[in-house]
């Protein structure tokens, strides 16, 4: 049992598991943390981004300067954004047999495994996953093919060249494995591979493996993985939330008896309270806005945003807010907003009840309904005629490098009275907006991240007693900024074995069983015998069939008759073939009542001696000896069959047989 | 050791057996309850509409009999009887449907408590907060989950198309299984998708077969009948009632007239009756994944719930002059707003009335479809029916050829089959031996069906057994069946196989040698080491396929059974082989001394 780790960032895992005999991919994030290090795409041409110098070397050469600008002292790549893809050598990808995808941010980067390394398998997820993943890829593929860049950089990627740029490019990782974004195409290509599962459904694998998904309470259909036989159990554990915002809550109760707990996807900002955030960010809103400003919220076209306008929902009439319009705009807002109110099955329980009323279960509804909150593909057409100021935008992307919060950025940015306010955890935000500066207008920070955060996962692995457990070195140690912080870190008995980028892992744990089916004819033919009470043996000889990793035992067939009149065979034809295996013996011989039988069967003669050991009894008559001692019996005695088989069975009498 | 173990199969009530009326089933699998549907009768008023209950248990609580009740989908003829069972009768357990059940269902049993008790003014008959209560007790399930009942027993819901959330259910315990369809339909309609099921052969397939015999004309054909009808109606000024029940044809039937409107585009208006079934619609909008390929695909740009054409009717709007089109409940005609809607149409022959689904015997519905124009109704009143009658087949259950299908895919070892009439069950039961090869039952109301299974038996065998007996296997001569050797430890419920040294040790039980030393006289003048080498050669010659070895100590050893040899005391000429071998190679050494016994072959120096 092998566990390949292809991915080093712990929330956007991307792992390989050799169970049994089967390859399962588990998750396939997409670090995007590195278009950081290129230039914002802008939607309308933005003079402030052209006329950015390029960057010139210490000494003075300007090779680079059409590939490198510069701006308050950070140094971007002017080119299409490109991202870090799971490690694709470290495995043969294509034997890959399946793909468990537990929530839609970990499926990011699906389509460059299904369509560049000669996938062939199977990809499940749950029916949200699929939909709002397939959402964040069109928002994706569209908002960077929407701006076409003639030029693509690719010569700061020669090693010698990067060496000698400034940090964060020069030590950003494995450059020339970074990829452009997919197309759509290659998107509708990777989503027919997936077959849809709902929670606790048994999924068997080639007949030695069985996945279930389990509701994980992060997002819409965000499961956590049990991958299991019948005597070894894998949990794997990604993205999960215990806190009750819109999602199913999370099934901790099927995580119990594994003995290898993979945990990945805890929170990323462990000392910020998400409700905590939430207030704030409704304070930061409405102080803008009350003053005449316009807030920015950089955010996911689904998530955490279905949590926030509820929020508002509750909070803009008693903020006196009404009157502001509250603006989405994303080539996908309207599908998502729609989507959100169809999975009544994956909602918390409160929502589920509104939808059996029926009612929409999330009050955007009522928001789009009341006009309060707009929806727009993008901010061209309808949008620029309907837009008022000051309003609230929420729009993507959260990395500010490309989709239309770009053009809001360049528009708002100079203005003291406007604010930007983060939720999304993925992106420092200060490296977010960095080819920005200088800047005026307000940053509020209000990160909110639902995930299981170092208090939750210490209970919840007392709670489920994982023997083994496995994760990112990252949650081993407290993170680099808070080195003091020993409480943020994973502590467990025995401490967990921690993974790395390109590293392969033996998971600890050893079989001792397999299952097999005894056919119901064979079952008859078994005679159980009470060897101890409560305990039964029964010696069994059957042949075993093995078929799609299944085994089966049945009743040896009877041997063939020889025809009868035949001659008798040549003697090497009566060679035996590979009969069944005598059983072993068990148990010792009470020499008196042994002499007695003997006596009864017509041995007049028996004479006992006793030996250091045990006895030896003597059939004078037929010079045979029998050497009886606790653990062994002897027969020695002439050539005579049918006396040997004789005295053998009257032996066997008294032993037991395994 | 647990041998043959048996299904036990029983229809409560005028129903399940062979008669279309109420479901509801009582399944005994290894030893677990498994009460499937809880239908009510519609042609009945009185004590017969329910199931009688005390087949399942006269003295003890229900409670403590049924491990479970399944609900198939929100027809009240699959759960009608619920409130009356749970809250009148006594059940505390778990009752499992789908979500859109459990949110429809209890809609529709206040509605027909409504009829029953407001307006007929019945008594004796189920509250509001019975139902309540008895919601309670349900816990929804989704598709393709696997629900632990308790530790043996689970459950497995998979789509059955017919109406929004319908589902067949699979009840497994430990290696047997049964599989219920409830009602469900094969083909995907205008707004429902098409039943599936995996191979999951289970021991038993409890099929309904409304239309067992039926193998309907296609989809299309009908659908343009029905616009032709109600179109030509409407061009001559009639009106037209189509009673449907609230969810499901009615649901269908809608997006048929509301795309044939707006293609043509008519103006005679179209109406809902009131309450349930605009609340209906609303369901699906919300549980839109429940419904086809098609409809989830669009909803986003287009929701097909979301009618342009349709709007609410009133009691008034049905005195209206001029044509106009009525979607009405119930569906059968035997009470409400469709029943009072026919009484004022029935006398214009202008009019028509679209009977889209089947009718019980007892209803409105039934009898002007037989042919009755003259009704006695409430008060001796004599209605005369002038109106046209229409009965299209719109209900979505599967025909003979899609009960077949459903057999061909979950490969079931025994079909039984419920929900249907005699005569036609008795065709499809022909079928289903010839074609399947399988028993198929069906049972008649009250019966008893036991069915008996085999199972085979799963147990743990040791990795080591299984690897040393799966090596063998991998060696050339692999063809011959092998037998493998194990000793199978039975304590408490659980089974290992192990290798009999293991089970001996597990034990801390010593293993007990009996070995065999046989001494076999052979006539050779020779010297000892030669009569040795003789030996060896022979057996070497005759035992191809075993290894024997010439030890240097002078002893010959074939496999691990030891042959020394020694002269005579007292006679030169004959030496004395010792062969000695232990009980496990009992066969080799006993053909080895009476192999020597016939002497050496004659050397050829």
């Amino acid at each position: 049992f092998f566990q390949y780790c292809l991915s080093g960032h712990p929330t956007l895992p991307c792992n390989v598991l050799k169970f049994k005999s089967t390859t399962i991919m588990l998750d396939c994030g997409l670090d995007m943390t590195s278009t950081l290090n290129f230039l914002p795409l802008p939607l309308v041409q933005s003079p402030r981004l052209s006329k950015l110098p390029g960057w010139v070397l210490k000494d003075g050469s300007t090779f680079l300067d059409k590939e490198l600008k510069e701006c308050s002292g950070h140094v971007f790549v002017d080119s299409v954004p490109e991202f870090c893809l799971p490690e694709t050598e470290l495995l043969d990808l294509s034997t890959v047999d399946v793909i468990l995808i537990s929530n839609y941010h970990c499926m990011m980067a699906l389509p460059y495994i299904t369509e560049y390394t000669g996938f062939t398998g199977t990809v499940y997820a749950t029916e949200p996953t699929v939909q709002i993943g397939r959402l964040l890829m069109e928002e994706l593929v569209n908002s960077i093919e929407r701006v076409p860049k003639a030029q693509s950089a690719s010569m700061w990627k020669n090693k010698e060249v990067q060496r000698l740029l400034p940090a964060p490019l020069k030590d950003a990782v494995e450059v020339s494995m970074w990829r452009k974004c997919y197309t759509m195409p290659e998107v509708n290509a990777a989503l027919s591979k997936i077959q849809l599962v709902g929670y606790s459904q048994k999924i068997e694998l080639f007949g030695a493996v069985q996945v279930t998904p389990l509701s994980s309470g992060y997002a819409l259909g965000s499961s956590n993985w049990i991958i299991q036989s019948h005597y070894e159990k894998v949990s794997y554990v990604s993205g999960s939330s215990l806190l009750t915002t819109h999602p199913q809550p999370m099934d901790q109760a099927s995580l119990k008896n594994s003995d290898v707990l993979i945990l990945t996807g805890l929170t990323q900002i462990p000392t910020a309270n998400p409700d905590g955030m939430v207030g704030e960010f409704c304070s930061n809103l409405a102080m803008t806005v009350r003053n005449g400003g316009n807030v920015l919220v950089p955010c996911y076209p689904s998530g955490v945003i279905y949590d926030l306008l509820e929020c508002l929902y509750q909070y803009i009439d008693s903020a006196g807010l009404s009157s502001v319009p509250f603006y989405f705009i994303s080539p996908v807002a309207n599908s998502s907003l729609e989507f959100s109110q169809i999975f009544a099955e994956w909602l918390c329980h409160n929502k589920q009840t509104k939808v059996y009323l029926p009612e929409p279960p999330f009050p955007h509804a009522e928001l789009i309904q009341t006009n309060k909150l707009k929806h727009y593909p993008s901010i061209h057409g309808d949008f620029s005629n309907d837009f008022k100021q000051p309003c609230v935008v929420f729009t993507g992307h959260p990395s500010l490098r490309f989709g239309d919060v770009v053009h809001f950025m360049e528009l708002w940015g100079k203005s003291s009275l406007n604010t930007v306010i983060f939720t999304e955890p993925d992106f420092s935000y200060l490296d977010a907006l960095a080819p920005y500066q200088p800047l005026a207008m307000k940053c509020v920070y209000c990160p909110i991240d639902t995930r299981l955060n170092f208090i939750q996962v210490s209970k919840l692995l007392k709670e489920v007693q994982p023997l083994h457990v496995v994760c990112p070195e990252q949650y081993t140690q407290p993170p680099p900024t808070q080195s003091h912080r020993t409480d943020l870190m994973i502590d467990c008995q025995p401490p967990p074995m921690s993974y790395r980028r390109a590293e392969v892992l033996t998971l600890p744990y050893k079989r001792r069983y397999e299952k097999i089916e005894i056919m119901p004819e064979l079952a008859d033919s078994l005679v159980p015998l009470e060897i101890k009470p409560g305990i039964s043996l029964a010696t069994v000889s059957a042949v075993l069939h093995t078929k799609d990793n299944k085994h089966v035992l049945q009743l040896p067939p009877k041997p063939a008759q020889p025809p009868a009149g035949k001659k008798r065979k040549r003697v090497s034809d009566d060679v035996p073939e590979c009969k069944p295996l005598k059983p072993l013996l068990s148990g010792s011989i009470p020499v008196d009542q042994f002499v007695q039988t003997l006596e009864k069967h017509g041995f007049s003669d028996v004479k006992v001696e006793d030996t250091a050991k045990g006895h030896i009894v003597l059939l004078q008559e037929a010079e045979t000896l029998i050497q009886i001692e606790e653990d062994s019996t002897h027969i020695i005695c002439d050539n005579d069959e049918p006396l040997r088989v004789k005295l053998r069975d009257l032996v066997l009498k008294f032993l037991q047989k395994f | 050791f647990p041998e043959i173990s048996y299904l036990f199969f029983f229809c409560l009530g005028a129903g399940a057996g062979q008669d279309v009326g109420r479901s509801c089933i009582l399944v005994s699998i290894a030893g677990k309850n498994v009460m499937l549907d809880c239908g009510m009768h519609m042609g009945y008023n009185d004590d017969r509409r329910f199931p009688d209950f005390s087949y399942i248990t006269q003295n003890g609580r229900l409670t403590d009999f049924l491990d479970c009740v399944i609900i198939s989908h929100f027809h009240l003829d699959h759960c009608g009887a619920l409130p009356y069972f749970s809250e009148m009768v006594g059940y505390d357990g778990p009752i499992y449907m789908t979500h859109p059940t459990k949110a429809i269902c209890p809609i529709l049993l206040e509605d027909y408590r409504k009829i029953t008790v407001d307006k007929k003014g019945e008594t004796n008959f189920f509250t509001s907060q019975m139902i309540k209560d008895c919601m309670k007790k349900v816990v929804a399930v989704h598709l393709h989950q696997t629900v632990q009942v308790d530790e043996e027993l689970e459950i497995k819901a998979y789509y059955a198309g017919h109406v929004l959330g319908a589902a067949m259910f699979q009840i497994k315990v430990g290696c047997e299984s049964v599989v219920y369809t409830g009602d469900y339909n094969m083909t995907p309609d205008r707004h429902l998708g098409a039943a599936w099921i995996d191979k999951c052969r289970p021991d038993l397939l409890i099929t309904e077969s409304t239309y067992a015999t039926t193998i309907r004309d296609s989809k299309r054909c009908r659908e343009r009948d029905f616009l032709k009808k109600v179109h030509e109606t409407v061009e001559r000024g009639g009106k037209v009632l189509i009673p449907v029940f609230a969810l499901g044809r009615a649901q269908e039937l809608c997006i048929l007239l509301e795309t044939f409107w707006e293609r043509m585009n008519l103006k005679a208006p179209i109406y809902f009756s009131t309450g349930l079934t605009e609340k209906a619609n609303h369901y699906y909008k919300l549980f839109i994944t429940w419904t086809n390929q098609k409809i989830r695909k669009t909803f986003v740009q287009r929701n097909m719930f979301e009618f342009k054409h349709i709007k609410a009717f009133d009691r008034a709007f049905a005195d209206n002059p001029g044509p106009m089109v009525v979607f009405a409940t119930p569906g059968m005609l035997h009470a409400g707003q469709s029943l009072q809607i026919f009484r004022k149409w029935a006398g214009n022959e202008k009019n028509m009335v679209i009977m889209p689904g089947y009718c019980v015997q007892g209803t409105v519905g039934h009898k002007i479809l037989s042919g009755q124009r003259k009704l006695e109704m409430e008060g001796r009143q004599i209605l005369e029916v002038k109106m046209q009658v229409e009965y299209m087949s719109f209900s979505a259950h599967a025909d003979a050829k899609g009960i077949m299908q459903l057999i061909r895919q979950a490969e079931p070892r025994n079909v039984l089959l419920v929900h249907g009439e005699a005569k036609k069950m008795e065709f499809l039961k022909q079928k289903i031996e010839q074609e399947f090869h399988v028993n198929c039952y069906m049972p008649a109301n009250g019966e008893t069906t036991t069915i008996f299974t085999n199972p085979s038996i799963p147990v743990d065998i040791s990795l080591g057994l299984l690897k040393r007996e799966t090596a063998i296997g991998l060696l050339p001569d692999a063809k011959k069946p092998k037998l493998m050797h194990g000793t199978l430890i039975m304590k408490d419920n659980s089974f290992r196989l192990v290798s009999p040294e293991q089970a001996l040790k597990e034990l801390g039980l010593a293993e007990h040698q009996l070995r065999f030393t046989c001494r076999v006289h052979i006539q050779d003048p020779r010297k000892e080491h030669e009569t040795v080498l003789r030996v060896y050669n022979h057996l070497k010659g005759v035992l191809k396929d075993y290894s024997v070895q010439h030890l240097p100590d002078g002893s010959i050893t074939v496999e691990s059974i030891l042959i020394q040899a020694t002269a005579h005391s007292e006679d030169q000429g004959t030496k004395v082989l010792l062969v000695s071998w232990t009980y496990q190679d009992e066969e080799l050494g006993s053909y080895l001394t009476s192999l020597l016994k016939k002497g050496l072959p004659q050397s050829s120096t």
